[in-house]
């Protein structure tokens, strides 16, 4: 029987022979978007330094990608990838993690990264619920669901996490489902050539833990779920706030180009005689 | 002398703490002696207390705080009312005389300079009544050359302001020249 | 650039935190990050002038626990990094600091120490942070911290730690408090032919997850990004290639020890302290900024006749056991200097109370550096 390697195998650290993600996982569509993107672009892997922060998503680059990553506390990517990058400028720095961890805990790195624009794609996995730790309510979980820290329905409104970094900055803004991994693949394609802070919402499944408590089941169902459910943003646009209720809207929210901190910092060493 | 304590007070926006600085730099850069300089203020930049005590040595400088220094330079009641309690016995005291009329009995040595007069009438610029009170301690005490001095107000000076301040420490000076130390 | 341009080479009247930023510079620090904090300000507000002018770039975060993490990211981008903070700063650093120890960075940290707890008095110093940057994140560690006594100290001590951190991948601190980083004082900068720089060993080619990156007692070299190296770090339980690795008893035993034995077993190069209590029946043992009032008042008992000595801790941390426990063992008393409330104490009275009889002096009011004649008085009681 004849060996057959899937043709992105090559992107992964031939050491790793499995991941972490639980079965129905939107991880690894999320994982293919992200590296179809790479292979479109004819980068290579070492064009890269991979960071990410602490929950399931953020174990999609580390120790998965065969390339420099940086695997760091709960909610600091996009400080150490600040960091990175400010080192590195020629480097595409690529933060991928979780809602939990980029907009709860880490949500004031998030909008000042976006509010500098500094040059980095960020794939914030949204699964609506912290899944690694057994499901509890996260920014992101929707008004009224019950989770294990919302045994009486969740009391708290959700973040629009897209909104948040059109709002404190950001130069490149899309949200997809993993429904859509075609449209995501390309969002990611733009995040990178993007001179600037880019960030991708991925909406994602997590049938283990927000299938539960959502009682939407199983990762099909999930799916269905967002093919039923998302909505362009072109089209959002024309509809009353009443009409979107239970509607994942979907689409690029911003794509601008403006002073971006990397070439902005090039710029005053070179006015000051620090850089040739 | 091997070591001074010095003590220089005001309130905030009276440069005291920037004389304490210049007399620093005088002794380290232009004497090559040793010097320790350190600080206090309050919280508003303006109208608040300041004050900053400057050790100068032959020697490098052991324990680097002052706690009775042998000379007072006071810009202000307020100084006076905080610190005058601490100068040692014998200790010198430099008050400008238009905020601080009346010097606290009990100190013998006084030397009064009218600095707030003379910069805000005779040279028109208020901001250099810290100068005059240098000036008047230089010619005090001769803690440090006048030619350190001289070059320690051009470095912290604005540029083109040297000449204006290089005056008003020589009024400082002269207005101690008659005065019994 | 010119070299000569990166070393501000000369006599200056300088405040230490000044100092400290002429440090950074002459050390060939390449990234600073830093967010405003009295009494610690002024170090950063300096970088921000001079640092792109050396060729460095710098970054004001959104806060302490931003400033540290971009400096740990712009580490493993291969530059030498920094960042400056005061307590509170610290207590937020605290997580990261831990994933700086975990992941072997290279890493410089100035504390210029206020008095605490909580928001305090930013503009009095204390030395009160000095457990918290050794114990202060969860989990068992190793660090080095150095002790300046004055501005000099200031410039000296940076660059020390910079080399310090550069050869042990390790981060350093510079525990300055607030009297010393606002004083002024004599600061002669050598030419920069004489400063002594060293630079990390970096990783040349290898297979990631099969080279030895990680948890080497001898300092494994630093496979940093951007050069292929395909280099996988994760401040979770790992080994020594790197893998990470939350099943095996060994690897989390090694994961722990190795990088304590790692700053351990090399002590005695890292350790620094000045002695001089030769024949004395009393030691005053201090560090930092209090260390120049107990020179002082140990001068003062022998000018009586009392045979007083001192033993400076340049280094806290790796805690310097050995210097301590010579000092108690030809000594009848130590007498430990701190201004706090005892932070170092129990470190030195768990090394010396074996020898000698041990007490504890704090400042009359704490934040105001120790009055020689106090220390006398007490020196007078001890020795009746």
């Amino acid at each position: 029987m004849s060996e057959k390697t899937h043709p992105l195998r090559k992107y992964m650290r031939p050491q790793v022979k499995k991941t972490t993600f639980c079965p129905g996982c939107g991880a690894g569509i999320i994982t293919q978007a992200l590296l179809r993107a790479i292979d479109e672009l004819g980068l290579t892997m070492d064009d890269f330094v991979f960071v990410s922060g602490i929950g399931c998503s953020a174990w999609i680059p580390s120790p998965l990608l065969n390339a420099d990553t940086l695997h760091t506390t709960h909610g600091r990517p996009i400080a150490y990838a600040s960091g990175v990058k400010m080192g590195l400028p020629d480097k595409h720095v690529v933060v991928v993690s979780g809602d939990g961890d980029l907009s709860a805990i880490g949500g004031n790195h998030l909008i000042h990264a976006a509010r500098r624009n500094i040059d980095m794609t960020v794939i914030l996995v949204n699964n609506g619920i912290y899944g690694m730790t057994g499901g509890q309510t996260a920014p992101t979980t929707p008004y009224g669901l019950t989770t294990i820290t919302s045994p009486y329905g969740n009391a708290e409104q959700e973040f629009d996490i897209s909104a948040l970094v059109v709002a404190a900055g950001g130069s490149y803004v899309a949200r997809w489902t993993t429904y859509h991994p075609r449209q995501m693949t390309k969002s990611i394609k733009k995040a990178i050539q993007k001179k600037g802070f880019a960030m991708i919402e991925a909406i994602t499944q997590c049938p283990m833990q927000f299938g539960r408590v959502s009682k939407q089941g199983s990762a099909v169902n999930m799916l269905k779920n967002y093919k039923q459910n998302g909505i362009r943003i072109e089209k959002a646009a024309k509809m009353d706030p009443s009409e979107l209720q239970g509607k994942i809207v979907e689409g690029v929210f911003v794509d601008c180009d403006k002073p971006e901190l990397i070439s902005s910092v090039a710029a005053l060493q070179r006015r000051t005689g620090g850089k040739e | 002398m091997a070591q001074t304590d010095i003590n220089i007070a005001g309130v905030g926006g009276q440069g005291s703490i920037l004389a304490g600085i210049i007399l620093g730099t005088a002794a380290v850069t232009y004497d090559k002696k040793y010097a320790v300089q350190t600080q206090a203020y309050s919280s508003e930049l303006r109208g608040g207390f300041a004050a900053t005590w400057v050790i100068v040595s032959d020697d490098p400088v052991g324990f680097p705080r002052v706690t009775a220094p042998d000379i007072l330079v006071a810009q202000a009641q307020d100084a006076v009312n905080r610190f005058a309690k601490v100068l040692k016995p014998k200790g010198l005291l430099i008050i400008d005389s238009d905020m601080i009329p009346e010097p606290p009995a009990g100190i013998e040595r006084v030397v009064r300079v009218p600095a707030t007069y003379t910069s805000r009438n005779e040279l028109k610029a208020p901001v250099v009544a810290n100068m005059i009170m240098l000036g008047a301690l230089w010619q005090a005490t001769h803690i440090v050359s006048r030619e350190a001095f001289e070059k320690a107000i051009a470095d912290f000076v604005p540029r083109g302001k040297d000449k204006l301040n290089l005056d008003a420490f020589e009024r400082g000076a002269r207005a101690v020249e008659n005065q019994k130390i | 650039m010119s070299e000569a341009r990166r070393v501000n080479t000369g006599t200056h009247f300088m405040m230490g935190n000044q100092a400290c930023a002429e440090g950074v510079i002459a050390a060939g620090c390449g990234f600073a990050a830093g967010y405003p904090i009295t009494p610690a300000s002024e170090v950063f507000n300096a970088l921000a002038k001079q640092l792109p002018k050396a060729g460095g770039t710098l970054l004001q975060t959104e806060d302490e626990i931003s400033a540290v993490c971009t400096a740990v990211g712009a580490s493993w981008a291969g530059l030498k990094s920094f960042t400056v903070t005061s307590g509170p700063g610290i207590s937020l650093m605290q997580e990261n600091i831990g994933l700086a120890v975990a992941t072997e960075t290279p890493l410089v940290i100035v504390d210029v120490q206020r008095l605490g707890p909580s928001t305090g008095v930013p503009s009095i110093g204390m030395a009160g942070d000095m457990v918290q940057v050794a114990r202060g994140s969860h989990g068992d560690y190793q660090i080095i911290a150095l002790c300046p006594e004055s501005p000099q100290e200031m410039f000296d001590m940076t660059v020390q730690a910079f080399n310090l951190a550069e050869e042990y991948r390790v981060p350093v601190f510079v525990m300055a408090e607030g009297f010393v980083g606002h004083m002024r004082e004599r600061v002669v900068i050598p030419d920069e032919s004489e400063i002594r720089l060293v630079y990390r060993k970096i990783t040349q080619g290898g297979e990631p997850l099969t080279r030895r990156d990680f948890l080497d007692p001898e300092v494994a070299s630093m496979p940093v990004f951007g050069r292929g190296l395909k280099t996988h770090v994760t401040s979770s339980c790992h080994d020594e290639y790197g893998m990470r690795n939350l099943s095996d008893p060994d690897v989390m035993h090694r994961y722990i020890m190795t990088p304590i034995q790692k700053i351990l077993s090399k002590r005695d190069r890292i350790v620094e302290i000045e002695a001089d209590y030769e024949g004395a029946k009393l030691v005053l043992i201090s560090y930092g900024v209090v260390s120049r009032a107990s020179r002082q008042a140990a001068a003062m008992a022998r000018a009586e006749g009392l045979k007083v000595g001192t033993l400076r801790l340049k280094t806290a941390w790796p805690f310097p056991d050995k210097e301590v426990r010579a000092a108690a063992e030809s000594a009848d008393f130590i007498l430990v200097l701190e201004n706090n409330t005892g932070q170092m104490y129990p470190y030195i009275k768990a090394e010396s109370a074996h020898a000698c009889k041990v007490g504890f002096l704090g400042p009359q009011v704490l934040g105001q550096i120790h009055d020689p004649q106090y220390i006398l008085a007490k020196i007078r009681e001890i020795m009746k």
